[in-house]
């Protein structure tokens, strides 16, 4: 008999999106209700995440098709912390655009649901189901504000890049399958070997599809409208969750049944790594939307992310997760401060809204720059300690040139953030924003920063958990 | 354990600045904010006093020392001082308090903020002299843009966001190949722990590339001739307590690294790099020198003729002698106080006619003596008068490079006689010549408390002009040391 304990979470968030849309369907105008119940379940997942997995070393489950490692624990968790977060910071901006409804909730919750089949895969066929169970929740999400015309088009170009990237991936997938002759990756790790050329051609589709997914150069066209375009609440989603999952998904295939090949795929990886961190940090100078800009600073970020596998190390594994977790953080308190920008029940997105920010605000723009200083990695952030770690990694492979582009393209980051810091603290002011934000905004706001910023007094806490994870 | 005196030094000016966050901002004349943080300065002053008055001088090891885990089995937060690193931190906490006397009349908007940039900004700096882990240096030494920019960008003159974004990028541009330096470092040898590297020493196969990593960030920093553009940009848009802290403290980061780092690291590197160094000092005594003599704005001036003395200090430590090493610590330390006080006699000026160019002053002897008498005093310090501690550093730097390479130290007195035309010529310009803009006439000489900064700064220049003991005494051991331990790391490899 399996263990069915270990998928605990997931079952029970499979169960309450049924019992929550039974809920909906029968009474009249329970969104709040429906709202309140889903943050509460994702609290309860990640409670029983942490009880039954945590400690878990690596078990498999169901002919070896679902793996439970440390790896998968962590990023489960974070995905759902994450998914919770978004759900609680996100709701005064729902009800000012009317989007406070039931399908909000369930969509993110179906989401979350397929992320951690993703996390926890170990077999091709399972992952590919995960994969499509998020991405159709995220294709209704980014149209979510569908009387807008933005948004309308943001959901429909994911659609329909993200069908293409799938149909690629999956391409790849029955590649590797012929070869191998079994879609479990152990299987495939045991059974590959790089005599035979095309293979390559099924890893290469395969990365591309995951490459996709996780917006890196070139395969990151889709991103800045889609960022652009989505309702913030969504956008936020967008920039924070899904990316764990496909972190993790990506490191999966990489590591495992990949790992033999590492010659194959180490090369594109690197290409990955230092177009994504070129181009982010080169394309995000001339944005003028804030939405837009993190969309290219997240394209930036996920190139340092990948810096991190490229080592082909466990220690390169953990600083991208390190990486990620940290980006996270940042990347809440950055939408908590751009959900804040509220006036007269409009929301404010362009940069030079934030003019002179920091003589109405004071607290708000000290948090911004604070996030800002740690998003360009000057220490002694947080932000500064992610990319530290990478590139610790990187150098302890000896990949220099690596390493030297990314810190380069640092300097050119850092350009874009002091831009959007001269306007807030050095340009002339305007009129006030809003003050009367939802303490939960307010909390997250507030706990983000402080991270950010006393992260050096104990930089360890979080080593000690991520090195827990050794893949290869 | 013993007390922990260095974190304390680093910590408390933080505090203060905590302490300044949560009290209430008032616009106007906000004493509370100001008595707090000269408080909180002063004390780290005394404390830096009692430093070195406890620190004992016979001896090239490292005192005071703490050293925590901090990052489990990577990185410890390790500090310490010797005698080269002591006078640096002595230097910062007494311009520090003396900056912030002097803000009464150049900072008008939001002062709670700007004394709190100032608290963070001397905690970052202590903790760069004190740092004995190259990882603990680096967060220290990058963490000082952060605070240094919004002080030229918010309270700045009208061309601050440019110089702020040079100053921040240069820098950056420059410091991020030492972070790759200090990554490479820990992979060669296992350890970024100073003083376990001075007796490791590193493969003399990395030497070369990794000290050109270290020689990117420090030589913008310095700045040393071509990277030195941000820094004039930098001093004339800065309000005066910023062009201080920045000439006084912030330029000697580098020269600090140059002797603890580039020299007690790499040896055989430093050696295969020293003619690149004369070179380029040379070149930044002589060109930089031409420069500033065609300066009309007189903070443009000092800035350039901050970039020629620092040549002499980068040529100094690459003599490896004893006489060129204490002499360019001393050339610094000295520096750091003429410049301190050239600017904050700019500031005097500036904050009474609201110009800094040369040409709107002249003849100004009669209607403020005062400040005649103690620019004059800077001005024969900064061109290297004897009897002032301008000529000690100067001097003992000449001395060694003539040993060393006699053409080099021709063409750098060349620059001597350069920095005394520009300097004598500026103060002949403002304080001398008729008086021709009638404005002028109702000049205030100094007030109260500029009177008691410029003393304050004349009194030690002047002092270590003629009796320069203390400070040599204090280097003596840990210079001799160093050049010794350098020479056997020569001649191992």
């Amino acid at each position: 008999m399996e263990n069915i304990d270990l998928i605990l979470p997931e079952i029970f968030i499979a169960l309450s999106i049924m019992f929550l849309l039974v809920l909906g369907v029968f009474k009249k105008k329970s969104s709040k209700i429906v709202f309140n119940i889903s943050q509460l379940i994702l609290l309860i997942t990640a409670v029983i995440t942490i009880n039954e997995t945590f400690a878990i070393d690596r078990v498999t489950l169901f002919k070896d098709s679902v793996v439970i490692d440390h790896m998968s624990s962590l990023m489960k968790i974070i995905t759902l912390l994450g998914a919770f977060l978004v759900l609680t910071i996100s709701t005064n901006y729902l009800k000012t655009f009317k989007l406070f409804k039931i399908e909000y909730p369930v969509l993110i919750l179906s989401s979350v649901l397929g992320m951690m089949v993703m996390i926890s895969s170990n077999d091709l066929i399972v992952f590919y189901m995960g994969l499509e169970l998020q991405s159709l929740a995220l294709y209704v999400l980014a149209t979510f504000n569908r009387d807008q015309l933005q948004s309308s088009e943001a959901g429909l170009k994911y659609f329909v890049l993200s069908a293409l990237s799938s149909g690629l991936l999956l391409y790849g997938c029955s590649l590797i399958y012929g070869f191998s002759g079994s879609t479990n990756f152990d299987i495939i790790s045991s059974q590959l070997n790089s005599n035979e050329y095309v293979l390559t051609f099924g890893i290469v589709f395969i990365l591309v599809g995951l490459a996709f997914k996780i917006s890196a150069v070139p395969f990151h066209m889709w991103a800045p409208d889609v960022y652009q375009g989505s309702p913030t609440s969504v956008t936020l989603f967008f920039t924070m969750v899904p990316k764990i999952a496909a972190l993790t998904v990506f490191i999966r295939f990489l590591y495992v049944p990949f790992l033999n090949l590492i010659d194959q795929w180490q090369m594109i990886i690197v290409f990955l790594s230092i177009a994504s961190m070129l181009f982010g940090a080169i394309a995000a100078i001339g944005q003028t939307n804030i939405k837009r800009l993190i969309a290219y600073s997240s394209i930036s970020h996920i190139g340092y992310t990948l810096a991190g596998l490229a080592a082909g190390t466990n220690n390169g594994i953990q600083s991208s997760i390190v990486y990620i977790s940290i980006y996270i953080i940042m990347n809440l308190a950055l939408f908590s401060c751009l959900l804040m920008l509220k006036r007269n029940n409009k929301y404010y997105e362009d940069i030079k809204d934030l003019s002179g920010l920091s003589k109405n605000h004071p607290l708000l723009s000290l948090s911004l720059l604070v996030i800002l200083f740690s998003l360009a990695g000057i220490p002694p952030l947080a932000g500064f300690f992610a990319k530290f770690y990478i590139f610790k990694a990187v150098i302890e492979q000896s990949m220099f040139f690596l390493a030297v582009v990314g810190l380069l393209s640092t300097v050119v980051a850092a350009f874009y953030y002091l831009r959007i810091i001269k306007i807030i603290y050095f340009d002339e002011e305007k009129e006030k924003y809003d003050e009367d934000h939802s303490i939960w905004l307010k909390f997250s706001l507030t706990f983000s920063t402080i991270l950010i910023l006393l992260y050096f007094i104990f930089p360890s806490q979080l080593i000690d958990v991520v090195s827990r994870i050794n893949i290869i | 354990m013993n007390f922990p005196i260095l974190s304390s030094l680093i910590l408390l000016p933080t505090i203060g600045a905590l302490f300044l966050f949560f009290t209430k901002d008032k616009e106007g004349n906000n004493s509370t904010a100001k008595y707090v943080s000269l408080f909180t300065t002063s004390v780290n002053f005394l404390i830096s006093i009692y430093l070195w008055v406890s620190f004992d001088q016979s001896t090239s090891n490292f005192q005071f020392i703490e050293d925590r885990t901090w990052i489990e089995g990577f990185i410890n937060y390790k500090v310490g001082v010797d005698g080269i690193s002591i006078l640096f931190i002595i230097l910062t906490t007494f311009i520090t308090p003396l900056c912030i006397i002097s803000v009464n009349n150049s900072v008008k908007k939001r002062l709670r903020d700007f004394l709190i940039a100032i608290l963070i900004l001397e905690s970052f700096m202590i903790g760069v002299f004190c740092a004995l882990d190259l990882v603990v240096f680096y967060l220290f030494f990058e963490a000082g843009l952060i605070p240094m920019f919004l002080i030229i960008g918010i309270w700045g003159g009208p061309k601050r966001v440019y110089s702020a974004f040079k100053f921040f990028l240069y820098t950056l541009l420059g410091s991020v190949l030492m972070l790759v330096a200090i990554i490479s470092i820990y992979w060669i040898s296992g350890t970024t722990d100073v003083i376990k590297l001075y007796e490791l020493g590193i493969d003399a196969k990395y030497q070369n590339l990794l000290w050109l990593a270290f020689f990117s960030s420090f030589a913008v920093k310095t700045p040393m001739w071509p990277v030195h553009t941000w820094l004039p940009d930098a001093h004339v848009e800065a309000p005066t307590a910023g062009s201080v802290l920045l000439a006084a403290i912030l330029l000697k980061m580098a020269g600090y690294g140059f002797i603890r780092f580039s020299l007690g690291l790499f040896p055989i590197a430093s050696e295969v790099f020293t003619p690149l160094i004369y070179a380029l000092s040379v070149i930044a005594i002589i060109v930089t020198s031409l420069i500033a003599l065609m300066q009309e704005d007189m903070k443009k001036l000092i800035a350039y003729s901050s970039v020629a003395h620092m040549g002499f200090v980068t040529l100094g430590v690459f003599t490896i002698q004893q006489q060129g090493i204490e002499g360019s610590i001393i050339q610094m330390i000295s520096h750091g106080l003429v410049s301190a006080a050239l600017f904050l006699c700019v500031g005097v000026v500036y904050d009474r006619m609201h110009s800094r160019l040369i040409s709107s002053y002249g003849g100004i002897v009669t209607i403020i003596p005062k400040y005649s008498i103690l620019f004059m005093i800077f001005t024969l310090a900064a061109l290297g008068l004897p009897g002032t501690s301008g000529f000690v550093g100067e001097f003992l730097i000449l001395m060694a490079v003539f040993k060393d390479n006699f053409l080099v130290a021709v063409l750098a007195s060349i620059g001597v006689i350069l920095g005394a035309a520009y300097m004598l010529w500026l103060y002949k310009r403002v304080i001398f010549g008729k008086l021709i803009n009638s404005d002028l006439k109702s000049m205030m000489d100094l007030d109260r408390s500029e009177y008691f900064i410029l003393t304050c700064l004349a009194i030690p220049t002047l002092y270590f002009g003629f009796y320069p003991d203390p400070l040599i005494n204090t280097i003596e051991v840990s210079v001799n040391d160093l050049i010794d331990m350098y020479n056997k790391n020569l001649l191992i490899k």
